[in-house]
C-alpha cells in the first residue's frame, strides 16, 4: 500500500516536473497526459474508483487531446531557441515555495480542520449518482449551466470569425 | 444452472487455480484470465483478418485469398510471419520514442478494457461497479496514440490522418457514450454484470427480455452501430486511412510488426465495442429465446459477436466513404440530437412501467416509439433541406 502510493506520487511528481522542463510543447503535453494517468491511480488507489475513471475519461481523454490540438493548431512544434531555464527562475521558484509553504502550515495547523475519518468510506459509483441528484442536484445543474454557456459562448466566437471571411 | 458444459472454463480455470497454494492462487487466477482473453481475441482477430478478405473478396465478386493451404484458410499466418519478418523501418525525423510507444498504447487500454466485459455465465475477468465508466475511460487513451503515430512519423500526412481520426473519435465518442447511457439509467448499475442480467427472462414465457426489444433499444442499438463503427474507423467512417487521398493517415511510416500491432489495436476496439453493444443491448450471454437456453452461454456471446464482425464487414464491402464535413454534420446535428431525445424516450418507458390498465403495452410502445421517431423524420428533412430523394437523373445516359 505504502510502495504503490510513493511510485505512483513519484511517477505523478516526476511526469508534471518533466512536462514542465522538456523543450518540445508536444512531449510536454505527452508527459501532462502520463501525469493526469498517474493522478488517476492515485484516486483508484485510494478507492475513489468514479473519479479515478472520471480521470482518465476527461483529462487523458479530451483535456490532454484539446492541449495537443490547441499545440498543433497555434505554433510550431519545433525547439525553441531561447534557453530553457531563466536565471530569474531561481527567485521566482524560491517566492513560490514561500507562498506555498505559508498557505500549507497554517492550514495544516489549523484546528478547523475536520478530524479525518478512521476508515475511508468506500464510495460506489452509484452512491455517488444518487447524492449528485438528490443533494447537490443545484450544484451540478449549475455547473452543467455553466459549461453549455461556455459551449455557445465558442461557437458564436467560431461564427463571428466566419463570417468576417469573404 | 450449473451446467457443467455451459460453466466448462469457469470448472476448468477453477481446478487449475485449486492446484497451487493458497498464497498464489489469486495472482494464478488473474494471470488465466488475462492469458485467456488475450489468446482468444488475439486468435479472433487472426480468424477475422481471414473473414474479411473473403468476404470482401465475395461482395467484390473474386474468390479472396485462396493459395495458402485448403480455401486459404492459412493465410493468417502467412500474414504474420510476413509482418515479423518485415524489416521495421522508422525515418530518420521521426520522434524514434513516440513513434515506439504509439502502437503499444493503442493496443495495451485496449486489451484492458476486455476485463470487463462479460463473456459468458460466470465468465468475466473482474466484475466491479463502474464497469461501463471503465470501458470508456481506457477506450479514451486510442486518441493519444492515434495522435502519437501522427505526430512521431514526421510526415504531413500522418499529422493529417491522426488529426482528421482524433477530431472523428471525439466526435463519436459522445453519441456512443450517450447512446449506452440509456441502458445504465434504465438498469440502475454501470456493471455490465448486473446489466446482463438484467435482460434475463423472457417475455411470455419465450421471448428474451433484451434492450433491444423496446423501441429506445432498438433506436439505441442503431446509434451505438452507428458511433461504433465511426469509433473504430470503420467504413463508411474510414477517412482517418483514406488511401486515395493521405495514403494511410497515422499508418504511413509505420511497417513491420508496428503496423501489426495497430491493425490488432484496430480490430480489438471493434471486437471490444461490439462486445460493449451486444452486453448493452442485446443481452450479452443470454439465449435469444427460451428454447435454446440449452446451448452454453459462451457460444451465445461470440455467436452475436461474430454476427456484429460480419455485419461490419458487410458494411465495409457496401458502403462507400465519407467525406470530412458530411461526418462531422452527421455526428453533431444528427446522432447527437437523436441520442438525446432516446435518452428521454427511454426514461419515458421507465417511468410508465407501473401502468396498468388495458393495453397498457401498446400504449407504452406508441409514446416511446413517437418520442423518438418523430424528431428522427423532422431531423431528417430539416437535414436533407433541398436535397432531391427521388428517382435520379442522368445528363448523358438513360
Amino acid at each position: 500500500m505504502r510502495l504503490t502510493f510513493l511510485l505512483l506520487a513519484a511517477l505523478t511528481l516526476g511526469s508534471a516536473l518533466l512536462a514542465l522542463s522538456r523543450r518540445r510543447l508536444v512531449h510536454c503535453a505527452l508527459w501532462v497526459a502520463v501525469s493526469f494517468a498517474a493522478l488517476a491511480c492515485l484516486y483508484l488507489q485510494l478507492g475513489a474508483q468514479f473519479i479515478g475513471f472520471a480521470q482518465v475519461l476527461v483529462y487523458v481523454g479530451a483535456v490532454a487531446i484539446l492541449i495537443v490540438f490547441a499545440i498543433l493548431l497555434t505554433r510550431s512544434t519545433e525547439e525553441p531557441a531561447a534557453p530553457a531555464v531563466i536565471p530569474g527562475w531561481l527567485s521566482g521558484i524560491s517566492i513560490a515555495v514561500l507562498t506555498a509553504g505559508g498557505l500549507v502550515v497554517p492550514i495544516l495547523s489549523s484546528s478547523l480542520l475536520p478530524a479525518p475519518p478512521a476508515a475511508p468510506p468506500m464510495v460506489t459509483a452509484q452512491a455517488l449518482g444518487q447524492e449528485l441528484m438528490t443533494r447537490y442536484v443545484l450544484v451540478l445543474e449549475v455547473a452543467g449551466l455553466l459549461l453549455t454557456a461556455a459551449l455557445i459562448g465558442a461557437v458564436i466566437l467560431a461564427l463571428k470569425e466566419s463570417e468576417g471571411r469573404p | 444452472m450449473a451446467n457443467p458444459l455451459d460453466q466448462l472454463f469457469v470448472l476448468l480455470k477453477q481446478w487449475l487455480v485449486a492446484l497451487l497454494p493458497v498464497g498464489l492462487q489469486p495472482l494464478l487466477s488473474m494471470v488465466l484470465s488475462a492469458a485467456a482473453i488475450i489468446a482468444v481475441f488475439a486468435s479472433l482477430f487472426a480468424v477475422t483478418t481471414l473473414l474479411e478478405r473473403k468476404g470482401l473478396g465475395r461482395l467484390q465478386n473474386r474468390l479472396g485469398p485462396n493459395r495458402t493451404g485448403p480455401f486459404g484458410i492459412l493465410q493468417p499466418l502467412a500474414d504474420g510471419l510476413k509482418m515479423l519478418t518485415k524489416e521495421d523501418i522508422v525515418p530518420e525525423a521521426a520522434d524514434q520514442v513516440v513513434h515506439f510507444l504509439a502502437p503499444l498504447v493503442m493496443v495495451v487500454p485496449v486489451l484492458t478494457a476486455y476485463a470487463v466485459l462479460p463473456m459468458g455465465r460466470n465468465m468475466v475477468a473482474v466484475d466491479f461497479d463502474g464497469g461501463v465508466l471503465f470501458f470508456f475511460a481506457v477506450g479514451a487513451s486510442t486518441e493519444l496514440s492515434v495522435f502519437m503515430a501522427g505526430w512521431a512519423s514526421r510526415n504531413k500526412y500522418s499529422l493529417l490522418g491522426a488529426m482528421r481520426a482524433i477530431a472523428q473519435m471525439i466526435s463519436y465518442e459522445v453519441p456512443l457514450v450517450l447512446a449506452s447511457v440509456t441502458v445504465v439509467m434504465t438498469v440502475g448499475s454501470l456493471s455490465l454484470v448486473r446489466i446482463v442480467q438484467s435482460q434475463s427472462g423472457y417475455h411470455w414465457g419465450w421471448l428474451a427480455r433484451w434492450h433491444v426489444f423496446t423501441p429506445w433499444g432498438l433506436a439505441g442499438l442503431l446509434l451505438f452501430l452507428i458511433a461504433a463503427a465511426a469509433e473504430c474507423n470503420r467504413t463508411p467512417f474510414d477517412i482517418p486511412e483514406g488511401e486515395s487521398e493521405i495514403i494511410a493517415g497515422h499508418l504511413v511510416e509505420y511497417s513491420g510488426f508496428k503496423y501489426a500491432l495497430f491493425f490488432l489495436g484496430e480490430y480489438l476496439g471493434m471486437f471490444a465495442v461490439s462486445s460493449l453493444g451486444i452486453s448493452l443491448f442485446l443481452g450479452g450471454w443470454e439465449a435469444p429465446v427460451s428454447f435454446l437456453t440449452w446451448i452454453p452461454s459462451y457460444v451465445w456471446f461470440f455467436g452475436k459477436l461474430l454476427g456484429f464482425i460480419s455485419l461490419f464487414i458487410w458494411l465495409r464491402g457496401t458502403l462507400p466513404r465519407l467525406r470530412t464535413d458530411q461526418l462531422m454534420n452527421f455526428a453533431w446535428k444528427f446522432l447527437l440530437p437523436m441520442t438525446l431525445v432516446n435518452l428521454v424516450a427511454a426514461a419515458g418507458w421507465h417511468f410508465s412501467a407501473g401502468w396498468s390498465f388495458p393495453g397498457a403495452l401498446a400504449w407504452r410502445w406508441l409514446f416511446s416509439a413517437a418520442v423518438v421517431g418523430v424528431p428522427y423524420l423532422a431531423l431528417g428533412h430539416a437535414l436533407a433541406g433541398r436535397v432531391h430523394l427521388g428517382p435520379r437523373s442522368y445528363r448523358y445516359a438513360t
